[in-house]
């Protein structure tokens, strides 16, 4: 069992997967403002914003992350010459690299998060937007101040599940060279193919621990602030 | 029911703060609105009563464009109300509205309800805000229940609340969309104590309900309403004892014999 202990000292997984965690956390809270103007835009009043908003739903969706972020480093870095990092530092490319991952795990996960905060304002009765305009609330104040936050709590649940989502399919960023923990992991059953289940073992269980509490969390989470009506 | 009466000469006409001129609504293929007008003088309690599916709702939403209308100008205070956007969002300021089923806002507590209105909207301060929400919570009989949340209220309270709510934004004329059709026949009373307060304080309200009692006692005019029209309108006693119309007296047949 020298590979466990090799995992630690030689590979520096524990360091892949806080890269992994950063990876994730900076694209959730991208993910969570993309998707909350896109979810604005689709119950806006405003005709060519929905359409918008609907039309970026339908198309990231439906697109598969490994496009999205192979696009991000081919198409938007190698072909236009979109570089997301300072050219002359010495970290340029990994920065760039990673960057790109983080720019294209959120704007695909923003479809989904709009889509969940869509649900949630699903579960908000209509008679709450009409008392906050009645009191002279515009579109945008009703939103903030009345729909968003009950929309949000009944938005938790689902919410969730994105982010536990994107945990996993940050495991993507590895193919335009970000090493994350799946990345780490293909070297290290490169090294070690004789001990190939330890390590895919190890792995796996590294992101169950990731995962599970934010599952667990979220669904005690969206209990407690559920709005009672 | 074309013995439609419209009998304006019992009632004084004063200078309209609400007008409704030739106002028509569709939904569909229902002509819910048929060529109503109007006027709503400013002090007047006008009670607008009629069968289920009557309009009467439609009429009431219609005031402060909750419901747009396809034809006709609504006017508040001489001007007429704006399509949508800032504009409207202000003159809805000015309007109260109470409904039918409360529509506390349910994530906010009962100060933060009464609140929210006088700070996001008129800029107030949060201590003058909180200040003038307890003396309204007050005047409505539930300042106690402040900080609890809309669930933890009984639907009397609640609606009490929403009347307190509307108030804070100091508005014009109060529109009551069927207040009390949601509540039990206990709570009915508490929530008409504080509106018949209202009249006697001169608000200018427009009451759509089923209450008769509430008509008798504090109405200065009663609307009737039958399939989107405005069949009679008259003084409360008058309509109750001698209705002009056909249509009336078979409404109101239905309804006192119990």
């Amino acid at each position: 069992m020298d590979v466990i202990s090799e995992f630690f000292s030689e590979y520096d997984g524990l360091g892949a997967f806080r890269q992994t965690i950063y990876l994730t956390l900076v694209s959730a809270l991208l993910a969570l403002v993309i998707g909350t103007v896109v979810a604005v835009m689709r119950v806006s009043p405003i005709r060519v914003l929905q359409l918008i908003g609907t039309a970026y739903v339908n198309i990231v969706r439906n697109t598969p992350l490994t496009l999205v972020i192979v696009f991000c480093n081919l198409g938007l870095f190698l072909q236009l010459g979109i570089s997301l990092a300072d050219q002359n530092s010495p970290t340029s490319i990994d920065d760039n690299n990673f960057r790109l991952a983080v720019l294209g795990l959120s704007v695909y996960h923003a479809a989904f998060v709009a889509e969940a905060i869509r649900s949630g304002v699903n579960t908000v009765p209509l008679g709450q937007a009409e008392a906050a305009r009645a009191i002279g609330l515009p579109f945008l104040k009703t939103l903030r101040y009345v729909v968003l936050p009950q929309a949000f709590r009944g938005a938790i649940a689902p919410l969730g599940n994105v982010l536990i989502a994107l945990t996993k399919n940050s495991t993507v960023a590895s193919v335009i060279g970000v090493t994350e923990a799946s990345a780490v992991m293909k070297v290290m059953m490169e090294n070690r193919p004789d001990v190939i289940f330890v390590v895919f073992g190890i792995f796996a269980v590294g992101f169950v621990i990731l995962t599970l509490p934010v599952g667990i969390l979220f669904t005690s989470l969206s209990k407690r602030l559920a709005v009672k009506r | 029911m074309n013995d439609s009466v419209t009998s304006t000469n019992t009632v004084p006409v004063k200078t309209g703060l609400v007008s409704l001129t030739g106002v028509n609504k569709h939904f569909g293929d229902l002509h819910v609105l048929k060529d109503i007008n109007l006027s709503i003088g400013k002090g007047e309690v006008v009670v607008v009563i009629g069968p289920s599916g009557s309009g009467k709702s439609t009429l009431c939403r219609a005031i402060n464009r909750l419901e747009p209308i396809d034809t006709g100008t609504i006017t508040l205070d001489g001007q007429p109300l704006p399509s949508e956007g800032k504009a409207l969002a202000k003159l809805r300021a000015d309007v109260g509205m109470v409904f039918q089923s409360f529509n506390l806002f349910a994530h906010k507590t009962i100060l933060q309800n009464v609140t929210l209105g006088p700070t996001k909207v008129r800029g107030q301060s949060r201590a003058e805000a909180e200040k003038n929400a307890r003396a309204l919570l007050e005047r409505v009989g539930v300042a106690s229940q402040a900080d609890k949340y809309p669930a933890q209220l009984s639907g009397g309270q609640q609606q009490r609340v929403a009347i307190a709510r509307a108030l804070a934004m100091d508005p014009k004329v109060m529109l009551f969309d069927e207040p009390t059709s949601a509540l039990d026949p206990e709570m009915i009373n508490e929530v008409l104590d504080v509106m018949v307060g209202l009249a006697k304080q001169n608000m200018t309200m427009v009451v759509v309900t089923h209450e008769m009692g509430f008509a008798r006692r504090a109405a200065d005019r009663v609307v009737f309403m039958a399939d989107g029209q405005i069949v009679e309108e008259a003084e409360p006693e008058k309509f109750f004892t001698d209705p002009q119309t056909q249509r009336a007296q078979d409404f109101l047949s239905k309804i006192l014999t119990h």
